[in-house]
């Protein structure tokens, strides 16, 4: 069973076990959304230094942009907010045709 | 993230136990609050509070500025004790509202996978299923048997544990010999009030599969909008 509300979905489990193989790891958060987002405050992604990702803070669309934010999040190991949507020109390049605007979270796991 | 604070966080879900992540936006600083935490002189408390309910994550504003709350509550569980007429319409509606549910029963007649298909049914005593898998606050228990025998032991370990919900089958009459039986096992009379009895809400239900819709209004009730039993 999968209740999205009232449960993470274990792509924290796999930032911990990235973390604990030695892989540098960022975890990004949706931390807002307006509109019609197509994934609910607290979603997450775990990414690595050479890009690999688990879970998902949008439908698709804006996963490629955090990708390759978090992956200087690891570098700088300073976490940032992203945020992306219809009022944004990046959101419109990177894709979140749905018309949702969401706020992520990225930071580096220490 | 602290690679700790992760495995503490992950630690608690696996357990069962909800907890909430604070994230400072400012400073990415962060700190871990556990339901059974004392947060009671915290500025966010009444956030916890409700979010331990609601299960929902977000961004709160504080004089400290923007924070995030990830919230983990463990996924709804509800454990019907009685494979009975009602239950066999309580599983499938209960499934559709999104709650795990397990049906115990140790009359093999009863608990059949015929009668319950792909339900997880277990043809068991009570006592040696619960010994397994323990009630939690983020348990949903129904006893349905009419069975002193069969029921009274979860009842007692459904309240003993917190359970969110607690809901017993039976006329006032039964329930008055019910509340007796518990008083002389030593059972605390304070938390009697807690038992949904007779079972489910008032909206007249007749047949079996209504009062498995008056069940489940209840239940839903207690998870969603009831206070949070007393520390």
């Amino acid at each position: 069973m999968t209740t999205e509300e009232t449960q993470i979905a274990d792509v924290l489990k796999t930032a911990e076990n990235w973390s604990k193989s030695g892989r540098q790891v960022a975890l990004a958060t949706v931390i807002e959304t307006w509109g019609s987002a197509p994934r609910p405050v607290g979603s997450h992604l775990v990414i690595d230094a050479e890009g690999n990702f688990e879970g998902s803070v949008s439908g698709g669309c804006v996963e490629g942009a955090v990708v390759a934010e978090a992956v200087d999040v690891i570098d700088t190991r300073k976490p940032t907010t992203l945020e992306f949507g219809v009022a944004d020109e990046t959101a419109w390049r990177v894709g979140l045709s749905c018309g949702g605007r969401i706020r992520v979270y990225v930071e580096p796991v220490n | 993230m602290d690679r700790s604070l992760l495995e503490t966080l992950n630690a608690e879900r696996d357990a069962r136990r909800a907890a909430i992540l604070v994230t400072r936006l400012a400073d990415g600083s962060q700190t871990l609050v556990r339901r059974e935490d004392d947060y009671s002189s915290d500025p966010l408390e009444h956030e916890f509070r409700k979010r331990f309910l609601s299960g929902k994550s977000g961004t709160v504003t504080t004089e400290a500025g923007d924070a995030f709350l990830t919230v983990s509550v463990p996924a709804p569980r509800l454990v019907i004790i009685g494979a009975v007429h009602i239950s066999q319409a309580l599983v499938p509606m209960a499934e559709i509202a999104g709650l795990d549910v397990t049906v115990i029963d140790p009359r093999t007649a009863f608990a059949t996978e015929e009668r319950f298909p792909g339900a997880a049914l277990k043809a068991e005593w009570p006592e040696d299923v619960l010994k397994e898998t323990p009630l939690d606050a983020y348990t949903a228990v129904a006893a349905v048997t009419h069975d002193p025998k069969i029921d009274d032991f979860p009842l007692m370990e459904a309240l003993r544990t917190q359970c969110f919900y607690v809901g017993a089958l039976g006329s006032r009459k039964t329930h008055g010999k019910r509340l007796e039986r518990f008083t002389a096992s030593g059972l605390d009379p304070a938390l009697f009030e807690r038992i949904d009895a007779p079972i489910g809400l008032d909206i007249g239900a007749a047949s079996p599969e209504e009062i498995a819709v008056a069940v489940l209004g209840s239940i839903i009730l207690a998870l969603r909008k009831a206070p949070e039993p007393a520390a």
